[in-house]
């Protein structure tokens, strides 16, 4: 009998170590592959070939030189520093993303694991990366940072309102916080129902990741790299890595949320396909808008935020109705033909 | 252990891994990379001129109204989590839904007002 308890010990300790060594893999592979199309697709959409050296075919390996690269370059600590802090702010950046994606589904049996209050968990992890980009600005005792830092940290309060609102649609729609319960709840209808609340988060996330159009807090030709200014080598990395693991989370979100995540034909089968294709395609949306719109000045982006996205957020969660026989349902009053979802 | 918490047992695993992951690049970086430290390279980098004055540099927080603003409506957010889960629960009526109305009434109506006292615009 002790022997069988042990092995059921064993067990649950291997089946939690193959977890988690897998979020740790798609944790440091995903940001690589979406850092390596946007090298290649921003090349083509600029009529440039990108890397086309590294690993002979294509410049596939170019991020893998460049991690090699960075992690022998030389650590500067400037003089007017605050050492530690300095030291520690990447790390703050990055690990939260980690803990994200432990939560997020992949296929209908893969998943780390199922936290009954997982959307909120989710919400609350990614606020604590942009404490990274404002601990970098302020640690670093430079002018630049320093601004950079406040901007980041105005951004995210900018930002995170209407994040937080449309998530809470979500949840309605789905009677659950559970990333796995909304997927399993979701249908097609909910594309048109809570189609406001994707585009929402979807611009929202982006400001958070600081990305383009949104990038003023490292606007590069402004105040140099923003918090990132005095940062080299490996810690420099690890906040560009940062930078790729938000995209893959918020991408992976999104789909999560709003796109239904692993379903799709042979979803039993095929989800972990359905789910990496959509997260894939929103990265490359992600890409592409980076190629495409001009950077918003400071208080444009406030006014995007306060008087178009969270009014916006108000009115997805506000047109929730609930249905006949219990559940929530769509409340749109629109034209006759639209019945409602 | 309790079900229920094994499941943030494992987030706790995962910060942990993370953890030592950081820990271990960290310590392979500084094996390997060289240390060569100059008053010139250690120097605030400012656009490569002479930095001057402090590091930490006075400036105008001119978005504290929107930080007022996000812990406002932050706050009321969060409250919008739980209403939501159990809307679809059996024996939560129009009652419920129309307190929510309510709820968000006062929000918009709270933005509405910002935006009329002119404080969403920058400048």
């Amino acid at each position: 009998m002790g022997r069988l308890h042990l092995r059921y010990d064993m067990m649950a300790v291997l089946t939690i170590g193959i977890r988690l060594a897998a979020v740790l893999t798609g944790f440091l592979v995903l940001p690589l592959l979406v850092g390596q199309l946007e090298h290649k697709a921003m090349a083509h959409m600029q009529a440039r070939l990108g890397p086309m050296e590294a690993g002979r075919f294509h410049g596939w390996a170019q991020l893998v030189a460049d991690g090699v690269k960075f992690v022998q370059k030389e650590h500067v600590l400037p003089d007017r520093a605050d050492r530690a802090m300095f030291s520690l702010a990447p790390a703050l950046a990055l690990l939260p993303y980690l803990v994200i994606l432990v939560v997020i589904p992949l296929g209908p049996s893969l998943l780390g694991v199922d936290l009954d209050a997982g959307l909120l968990f989710v919400l609350a992890a990614m606020g604590v990366s942009v404490l990274g980009a404002v601990m970098a600005g302020w640690a670093s005792g430079n002018k630049y940072a320093q601004l950079g830092g406040m901007r980041s940290a105005a951004q995210l309060m900018a930002y995170e309102l209407p994040l937080v609102l449309v998530a809470g649609s979500v949840a309605m729609a789905a009677g659950t916080l559970s990333l796995p319960g909304i997927v399993a709840a979701w249908s097609l209808w909910w594309l048109g129902w809570q189609g406001i609340g994707a585009v929402v988060f979807f611009t929202a996330g982006l400001a958070e990741l600081h990305r383009p159009p949104f990038d003023m807090p490292v606007a590069d030709s402004e105040i140099i790299m923003g918090p990132y200014t005095e940062y080299t080598g490996l810690r420099f990395a690890f906040f560009l890595l940062a930078e790729y693991a938000g995209i893959v989370v918020l991408c992976a979100l999104t789909a999560t949320l709003f796109l239904g995540g692993w379903r799709g034909p042979y979803e039993q089968q095929l989800g972990w396909l359905w789910m990496l294709l959509k997260t894939f395609a929103l990265s490359f949306v992600v890409i592409w808008m980076r190629a495409t719109y001009p950077r918003l000045r400071a208080d444009q982006l406030q006014q995007l935020a306060w008087k178009v996205l969270v009014p916006l957020a108000l009115i997805q969660t506000g047109r929730d109705r609930r249905g006949e026989g219990g559940g929530v349902r769509c409340g749109y009053l629109g034209p006759a033909w639209c019945t409602g979802c | 252990m309790d079900h229920y918490f094994s499941g943030y047992a494992l987030v706790g695993l995962l910060i942990v891994l993370g953890i030592g992951f950081v820990a271990t690049s960290f310590g392979a970086n500084a094996l390997l990379r060289p240390s060569r430290p100059s008053p010139g390279k250690q120097s605030t980098y400012e656009c490569g001129v002479e930095p001057t004055d402090g590091g930490w540099a006075q400036s105008y927080i001119r978005y504290y109204v929107f930080a007022y603003l996000y812990v406002v409506f932050a706050v009321d957010a969060v409250f919008v989590f739980p209403w939501a889960t159990i809307l679809a629960t059996v024996g939560f009526g129009t009652a419920t839904l129309l307190e929510m109305f309510v709820f968000l009434g006062v929000l918009a109506t709270g933005i509405c007002y910002t935006w009329r006292k002119g404080v969403l615009s920058w400048v």
